[in-house]
């Protein structure tokens, strides 16, 4: 079924068609085995391979291919490695793995070609040929799309498992036994018979001397150590001392501090400014003009954002001076009904079956610009001095840094030295490049010190790439028994891959190919109706557009789970028993509804006021079903009580992890829901700081509870399946409360008032 | 020229009277600990204790510290983990982290003031934005330590 509907997606982005060059095909398993070149031992240090590092003192330093922002993948990926090595857990560290292709996020790329494996056309060979170029360009070391466990899986264990192979090796080897009677167990290698026992950290020097195998036989599940059973996390103990370096707490000799102020119209440009009036002022170094921006370098932060303030600029605003968020939503209102619309999913004729359907409901659907609001404003500190060039910036993709920072440095891409720091949230905002590029800059101009760039949280809010505002039309048919024979939707906005490209490959974008993610969630929807049609029309605006946790199901989950909960109520049927009714052939799904129902007690008696409303949302190959509940008060105001969940991810890794997703990705979720909105006036994002772009606080946080259910599903991903689906168990459960139903976010408290 | 103690270290700076605390802290002193979020005293990611207490350094002037006594989160948990830090690893708190310290300022704060604090209090005095909504632990962890406050 997942595979059909996947082979329905024309073409998607050909940026991530990079999977064929990195395809498990091209990069053998001995490659991904392989020490890489940038590998750095300190004294003492060995490598049995790429992925970790053994002491002397048994310590284990796991060498993590993606970046940790809370979602525990630091932990996760160290326990899968430790898992099939039989390491000491309590030995077991961390470390931000070098660039390297064998790094390479293979799972972020799959999920974003649009052709299966197997699929030999000539669209697909030529996709992957493109995919190659830009792959090999690009690199694709990164963080995203929920995949780093998915893709750490097999490459990590196998790691494990290898070294832990050639350390019995090397045991078996100087006690002249035999190879199959040693077992390990805590990183010590023991031979019962002769009761002779060696450490990993005192057998490593000899392993290093034999061939890695490549095949090595895995732990089976029945067999697992530390898989599936909570363990606390290694990076929190440093988060709760301050010692934990973001990237804003890189220092380095002798450096300075830009504070930056950008054109605040959308794609404007500097026309000049008067850097003789703060000349004077203290710590001033230098004003340096960009063509967007302008940025003061002093010898503080404090120093170089005050004389910034008094810096007289002047910004050539551009086209976009006049633009407005009511001539965007014109736009896509024009463009629903009148623009070229792409085919996402077409199961037999939709538009036929509403001839002679028993009832016909239309609805529909709008939500706005969101901005990231990462708690660690945008930040990047680069040098560039003696034809070398180094960055330090917390991000998501540290190989797009590299070449990024190389090319706006004019420094040999492998010549360029990235560090990967903590990131203080990334949610996607952290794919982008804008601040590289600007230290880059700032600092080959400067040509010796480093310099690091900071962005005030106005400048955060009003200079993001934003997760897009969208429209959706829908338009369903009920039978006489209520059951649904037809659904069409049609969904408008621009989109994220599409703008990224225009960012980083502006010469392979396209508006030619379709994005996935425009329409995932929705064309994708397991309600199995007959009859269905899925449409985007790509309506561009100047407003940056980019990817924010869940992308394209942040709002096709709240516009699909709550239009399908307005089609349970035309059909007069109990929502989940209606929702349930249309998943026959998906048992993973029925569970994970039954399950949330069950939990949170669905179809008990509520009192007046409240309401109970549920939602339903695969996303990242992870089913999740939440159950919110509200209380509505007479003049509007909406408390969200509790919020139950349920999630099938496939095998777990560290369930506390899981929990601790979905309570993030739920609060995120209703952050938007309930606050977050961007709206633009002249060009400009109206809003500023926080208290004009609120969110959820411990005040407004309601209870959740988080079920993971047991299953042998192939892995899913964790950090954005727990965001979709709480707007609409929320609207739901709003509409249950006062017979309100909403149809746009954030939620207005005028629009539910009895 | 202005003089302060941070976490019992008497420190001289030389910086412009309106410099706020965090940025003295951060770029004079090398104290990243305490962090920027807002630089309107809204998020309490750079919360720190003025004379023992809470506070928002981020708009805190230098001039204004004078000899009240500068405790940070390096300061806090100096000699062995503060109770609030433990509760917050024994609870898993922090996802990214990055306003964690400033969260644990407030808390901490908070408890000496009121060891057994209510929802309702809890809810007013602990305002600080966390973008990961590590919120549910913050309170489960607050609640436990409020209570090894009365059973003690």
């Amino acid at each position: 079924m997942m595979k059909k509907s996947r082979r329905r997606f024309v073409i998607a982005g050909v940026l991530l068609g990079g999977a064929a060059y990195f395809g498990y095909r091209f990069l053998s398993k001995r490659d991904r085995l392989a020490k890489p070149a940038s590998f750095q031992l300190k004294e003492n240090e060995l490598a049995l391979n790429g992925w970790f590092k053994i002491s002397p003192d048994n310590t284990v330093t796991v060498m993590a291919p993606r970046q940790e922002m809370g979602q525990g993948i630091y932990t996760a990926l160290a326990m899968l490695v430790a898992e099939d090595l039989d390491a000491d857990w309590s030995k077991v560290k961390v470390q931000q793995a070098p660039i390297d292709k064998m790094y390479a996020n293979i799972t972020l790329l799959t999920d974003g070609l649009p052709f299966d494996a197997e699929d030999t056309s000539y669209a697909a060979s030529v996709a992957r040929r493109v995919g190659y170029s830009l792959g090999d360009t690009l690199g694709v070391q990164a963080t995203g799309g929920s995949t780093s466990v998915r893709d750490g899986w097999e490459s990590m264990r196998i790691a494990g498992a290898s070294a832990r192979a050639m350390l019995i090796a090397a045991a078996a080897t100087r006690w002249q036994v035999a190879a199959s009677e040693c077992t390990t167990s805590n990183g010590v290698v023991s031979h019962s018979a002769s009761g002779k026992q060696a450490s990993y950290g005192e057998l490593a020097a000899a392993a290093v001397q034999l061939p890695p195998p490549t095949e090595p036989t895995l732990k089976e599940r029945k067999n697992y150590v530390l898989i599936g059973k909570s363990q606390p996390r290694l990076d929190i103990p440093a988060k709760v001392t301050g010692e934990a370096v973001f990237g804003l707490d890189v220092r380095l000799p002798d450096m300075l501090y830009a504070a930056i102020a950008q054109c605040p119209v959308f794609g404007g440009t500097l026309k000049s400014f008067a850097e003789e009036k703060i000349q004077s002022m203290p710590g001033v170094a230098r004003v340096v003009a960009l063509p967007n921006a302008v940025a003061v370098v002093a010898n503080s932060y404090w120093r170089a954002k005050t004389a910034l303030l008094a810096l007289p600029i002047v910004w050539d605003e551009g086209a976009n001076a006049k633009l407005d968020s009511t001539a965007i939503n014109e736009q896509f209102k024009r463009d629903l009904e009148t623009g070229k619309a792409g085919s996402y999913r077409n199961d037999g004729d939709a538009v036929a079956e509403f001839g002679r359907a028993a009832k016909v409901i239309e609805a529909e659907y709008r939500v706005p610009f969101l901005a990231h609001a990462t708690m660690e404003p945008i930040n990047c500190t680069a040098r560039v001095a003696n034809g070398g060039c180094e960055v330090w910036t917390s991000n998501q993709a540290p190989s797009l840094v590299q070449w990024i920072a190389g090319k706006t440095a004019g420094v040999e891409t492998s010549k360029v030295v990235v560090h990967t720091p903590y990131l203080g949230g990334g949610f996607g905002r952290r794919a982008e490049m804008d601040a590289v590029v600007q230290a880059v800059t700032i600092a080959k101009e400067l040509n010796g010190p480093p310099v690091k760039v900071v962005w005030s949280r106005e400048e955060d809010t009003q200079h993001d790439m934003y997760r897009p505002a969208a429209m959706a039309k829908f338009r369903a048919a009920l039978d006489g028994d209520g059951k649904p024979t037809a659904w069409w939707n049609r969904i408008v906005g621009p989109s994220v891959t599409l703008s990224f490209m225009e960012r980083i490959v502006p010469w392979a974008a396209s508006d030619m190919m379709q994005d996935k993610t425009n329409a995932e969630g929705a064309a994708d929807m397991p309600y199995e109706i007959a009859n269905l049609k899925v449409e985007h029309v790509l309506s561009p605006t100047p407003i940056p557009v980019g990817f924010w946790r869940s992308v394209g199901h942040s709002y096709n989950g709240f516009f699909k789970e709550s239009f399908i909960d307005e089609l349970a109520h035309a059909a007069s049927k109990d929502p989940f028993e209606f929702r349930r009714s249309l998943l026959q052939q998906h048992p993973r799904h029925r569970k994970v509804l039954e399950t949330v129902a069950e939990k949170a007690g669905w179809g008990t008696p509520m009192e007046k006021g409240t309401g109970r409303g549920i939602a339903l949302h695969e996303s990242f190959h992870s089913i999740v079903a939440q159950v919110a509940e509200v209380v509505v008060s007479a003049d509007g105001v909406i408390q969200v009580k509790r919020v139950v969940c349920a999630i099938d991810c496939g095998p777990t890794i560290n369930p506390d992890t899981i929990v601790a997703q979905m309570e993030s990705g739920i609060i995120f979720g209703l952050s938007a829901a309930l606050f977050g909105e961007i709206t633009i006036k002249d060009g400009r994002v109206e809003q500023g700081n926080f208290p004009t772009y609120d969110m959820v606080r411990l005040a407004e946080t309601p209870t959740i509870e988080v079920h993971i259910i047991d299953s042998d599903a192939a892995l899913g991903g964790v950090g954005e399946p727990g965001t979709p689906p709480i707007a609409p168990a929320l609207a739901n459960a709003i509409f249950a409360a006062t017979g309100k139903r909403i149809r746009q976010l954030p939620i207005r408290g005028d629009a539910i008032k009895a | 020229m202005f003089s302060l103690k941070v976490n019992g270290k008497v420190h001289q700076v030389d910086v412009e009277p309106q410099t706020p605390l965090l940025w003295v802290l951060r770029d004079a002193l090398g104290l990243t600990g305490t962090k920027f979020g807002c630089g309107v005293a809204v998020c309490g990611a750079c919360t720190l204790h003025l004379g023992g207490v809470p506070m928002r350094s981020c708009i805190t002037p230098i001039s204004v510290v004078s000899d009240h006594e500068v405790v940070t989160i390096e300061g806090l948990g100096a000699a062995r983990l503060h109770r609030v830090q433990q509760a917050w690893i024994d609870h898993q708190v922090p996802q990214c982290g990055y306003c964690q310290t400033g969260m644990i300022m407030a808390v901490s704060g908070l408890l000496q003031r009121t060891p057994n604090p209510s929802d309702a209090e809890i809810n007013e005095s602990i305002t600080n934005i966390c973008r990961c909504g590590a919120y549910p632990r913050i309170r489960k962890a607050i609640r436990a330590l409020a209570g090894a406050n009365t059973g003690a």
